[in-house]
């Protein structure tokens, strides 16, 4: 039985979702402040994609210095509240910190990060004044993080920004696709408001590009384009009955969660199928709103799962039961879901088999598909930008695509990351095209 | 089982640790409550004429996330009426025979000294301490320190107290002096029967950023206090140990200043002090603190074999020379336990920027252990004092302990260093990197 009733209002949404990372008062902040080593080189540095000059902005916290240690964060990492909250540090900056060695409890970076960066965002800190104006312009589509990431980095550089948005909100996955537990819609809609008004650039919302005819008005309109378009909807799972009433791709499922929790529709057994992060995300989230039996189910063993040991931890502690080497085969019932038939698998020299004979059937009335996001192949192809066989977006090492005027990062290009992993590399796009254009 | 019973000059005390004359000891009903909690002994806060004392008299030095490093205060002596005192002091006596009860003096004329200490003497007193060491606001008006600063008024006040003193007579001394065995002597001379130091420390604790206004504030104005807490321990120890090793200073010694822990207080006693006194630690943590004094000075002492004080007081002194003295031959060389080392590297940058360029770094990103330069390890201890891990970096020692060889010697053989590019120059043949290397990537 689920711990979790159904939330049936904001208030017990949010009890369901309790931050994780929850914020830090002052004491705390100073107390694990005053812990850091303030190493040399320090591992935690090169651990993060941005590379924040993590010991730095913890001394500046440590001595009272909010606006500077804001300041450091910001400087290397335009998203640096969401970052804070949404980062796997576990496996990134506090995966690398020394105390480790020692077995001792790890900086607490990540909350330390959102400590500074919360009271910047909450006063309204103003951290870049005075920015250039370069008179070019540059077309930013897609207002996810690598968008917000570049358009903060080229206005730096003194360009005009605008950034055309498909949804009706900003911030991409990190506010439609982020685990509840991890940061709050607020949080995420605050950081993107004080970097608008702190940046100066401009974002046009419900406007898909989507024609040829549109993007060459762009081309022509702008000395530059950056693509910040991320990944499409779920992939088919390729399997019977996947077009059943219940059974819907994780994105979907999460984005209508995070956008109307209280009408997201969580059947009473969900299965969940995938072993990646965002299975992770919609057992646990499928838990929190009240499931009484989630099962996750991955082909390949726990040890091939591409998902964090973490996650796997957090689902398993709100109840979620996970199974290994369970390839399903078919969703059961009639136009309806009503359970999900599945073979075991073996792994042989890297080989994945079914093994024989080994069907059975799980009741279920809701199954969840994170098997992994469509690349946007069309929209390239009407861009007339290259991709990979696995239709990731080829760039240079500047970020450009080919010789043509885009440029592009984040998900589009890496194939599906962090949001961290996307704001690193769209402030290299930024200084491509600003290297591109000078 | 050690025995911890301390005399200090004739007083006796069932164990070493007094409370110092402070705000902990300013009434009867405090140095009772911290008797039954185990201390041996108290020092009355200073009697002598009351005084008016300020509103907001302390300031702190917080080091990160520890409070009170330091501590300053500019409280002066006691505003109690002195017959007020007197009487607890007979009570408490009362109900505490076998414990030390010390009156702190300070007044100005040789009646008053005559006058007060007959009081406190008669109200049952078990010894006298002078206060020779307030370092503010009493000293503006020629009474603490500017008493302790000048010996020969020390040994002439001290003079008139022997003059109807019947229990022993303890002489405080202020540490902001250049030579801590002049007043110390002084002392002696005036007929003390015991000496105690160090009193606090002149200091301004702090400055508020927002006001400009120094710590602590009295109606947006400042002034200079007395600095006292753990940072203050190796000012006291020096001290201590300079009146200890003096061969003019030949009464016993009560150590004070930055005890907080059993550590303390044995360091204080192995540097000649009888007993210890203790101010701050007890505003910071109360009187229960002693608990842990006691039994970790007994735990220590039976680990060593000392039965009684005596057998601890003043052992490490024989260990202390001058710097002329100390054998130049002497070699050690740091070494790193690579499997305790964290990678950290804080030896690393200490010794680049702080020392002598003799610790490297693999240069690659999966080693982050660094290693030493031996030949540039002028074994310094800096790395070892930096490093983060317990006992992972360790002195070794080099040279084959054959050769004792002082500065004292090198002088007498004329074979010292006495010109600017003397060939015998310590660090003629010291490798040093090209002062351009510093801006090479």
């Amino acid at each position: 039985m689920s711990e979790y009733k159904r939330p049936t209002s904001e208030a017990a949404f949010h009890q369901n979702f309790e931050q994780i990372k929850p914020l830090m008062n002052d004491t705390e902040a100073y107390y694990e402040s005053s812990r850091c080593l303030f190493c040399y080189d320090a591992p935690c540095i090169k651990a993060c994609p941005t590379g924040i000059d993590i010991p730095l902005f913890i001394r500046q916290i440590n001595t009272g210095n909010l606006k500077g240690s804001a300041k450091t964060i910001y400087e290397s990492n335009h998203f640096g509240n969401v970052c804070g909250k949404v980062c796997p540090t576990e496996v990134l900056c506090e995966g690398a910190c020394v105390y480790n060695e020692q077995n001792v409890k790890p900086i607490e970076i990540g909350r330390l990060q959102s400590h500074s960066t919360t009271k910047a965002i909450q006063d309204n800190t103003k951290l870049f004044t005075s920015l250039p104006e370069n008179g070019k312009k540059i077309a930013v589509i897609g207002a996810g993080p690598a968008g917000i990431a570049a358009a903060c980095e080229l206005r730096l550089f003194g360009y005009e920004v605008d950034i055309f948005e498909a949804k009706a909100q900003p911030s991409g996955l990190a506010l439609h696709g982020t685990a509840p537990y991890k940061i709050t819609n607020a949080e995420v809609l605050e950081e993107m408001q004080y970097l608008e008004a702190q940046f100066g650039f401009n974002t046009h919302y419900n406007k898909k590009i989507n024609s040829a005819a549109e993007a060459r008005e762009l081309e022509e309109k702008y000395d530059a384009i950056f693509l910040g378009i991320g990944l499409g909807g779920t992939r088919s799972a390729r399997i019977e009955g996947e077009d059943f009433e219940n059974c819907e791709g994780a994105t979907e499922f999460i984005e209508t969660l995070k956008l109307a929790p209280l009408k997201a529709a969580v059947g009473k057994r969900v299965v969940v199928i995938g072993g990646g992060n965002t299975a992770m995300d919609a057992a646990s989230e499928s838990s929190r709103m009240g499931a009484s039996e989630v099962t996750l189910l991955y082909r390949r063993a726990k040890e091939e799962m591409p998902a964090y040991e973490f996650e796997l931890d957090l689902a398993k502690g709100v109840g979620v039961r996970a199974v290994f080497n369970v390839q399903p085969l078919a969703v059961l019932g009639d136009g309806k879901v009503e359970g999900i038939r599945s073979i075991r698998t073996e792994s042989k020299d890297g080989k994945l088999s079914n093994i024989a004979g080994t069907e059975f059937d799980i009741a279920c009335d809701m199954v969840i598909k994170a098997t992994g996001q469509e690349k946007q192949r069309n929209f390239l192809d009407t861009l007339n930008v290259a991709y990979d066989n696995s239709g990731r977006i080829e760039v240079d090492e500047h970020f450009r695509c080919g010789k043509t005027k885009y440029f592009a990062a984040g998900d589009a290009v890496n194939g599906g990351a962090e949001v961290v992993n996307a704001c690193a590399e769209a402030k290299k796009a930024a200084q491509g095209i600003h290297q591109f254009l000078s | 089982m050690a025995n911890l019973q301390a005399n200090l000059a004739g007083i006796k005390s069932p164990n070493p640790f007094w409370l110092a004359s402070a705000p902990p000891t300013n009434s009867g009903y405090q140095i009772m409550k911290a008797f039954d909690a185990g201390w041996g002994g108290a020092v009355w806060k200073t009697l002598g004429v009351p005084i008016i004392n300020t509103s907001s008299r302390y300031g702190a030095l917080h080091y990160r996330d520890s409070r009170m490093m330091g501590f300053n205060n500019i409280e002066l002596i006691t505003d109690r009426p002195l017959s007020h005192n007197l009487k607890e002091i007979e009570e408490v006596k009362k109900y505490f025979p076998d414990h030390a009860v010390i009156a702190s003096l300070m007044v100005q004329s040789r009646e008053e000294w005559h006058q007060i200490v007959k009081d406190v003497q008669n109200a049952g007193a078990d010894g006298i301490e002078l206060n020779f060491g307030c370092p503010h606001g009493m000293c503006e008006r020629g009474m603490g320190s500017a008493v302790g600063q000048e010996p020969e008024v020390l040994k002439t006040i001290t003079e008139w107290v022997m003059e109807v003193a019947n229990v022993p007579v303890i002489v405080k001394l202020t540490p902001n002096i250049s030579d801590i065995t002049e007043p110390a002597i002084g002392a002696v001379q005036g007929g003390a029967d015991a000496i105690s130091l160090i009193n606090t420390i002149q200091s301004v604790i702090g400055v508020d950023l927002d006001t400009f206004v120094p710590y602590p504030q009295v109606d947006g104005k400042s002034t200079n206090g007395g600095y006292c807490g753990p940072a203050v321990k190796p000012i006291a120890l020096n001290m201590l140990k300079n009146c200890a090793q003096h061969p003019d200073v030949t009464i016993p010694i009560s150590g004070i200043g930055g005890i907080e822990s059993w550590r303390d207080a044995a360091e204080h006693l192995l540097l000649g002090a009888s007993n210890v006194q203790v101010c701050t630690a007890v505003m910071h943590y109360g009187f229960g603190i002693v608990r842990e004094m006691i039994s970790g000075l007994e735990n220590y002492m039976d680990e060593k074999g000392f039965e009684t004080l005596d057998d601890m007081v003043g052992k490490s002194l024989q260990n202390v020379l001058k710097w002329e003295n100390l054998n130049l031959k002497y070699k050690v060389v740091a070494d790193i336990d690579t499997d305790k080392c964290i990678g950290c590297q804080l030896c690393y940058i200490a010794c680049e920027d702080g020392a002598h360029q003799a610790i490297g770094l693999s240069g690659t990103e999966e080693n982050r252990v660094p290693h030493i330069i031996e030949e540039n390890c002028v074994g310094c201890n800096l790395c070892s004092l930096v490093c983060p891990v317990e006992e992972c970096i360790t002195m070794v020692r080099k040279d084959d302990g054959k050769q004792d060889v002082s500065w004292t010697d090198l002088a007498a053989k004329d074979m010292a260093p006495t010109e600017f590019e003397d060939e015998k120059a310590g660090g003629r043949h010291h490798w040093v990197p090209a002062p351009a290397d510093a801006l090479k990537k």
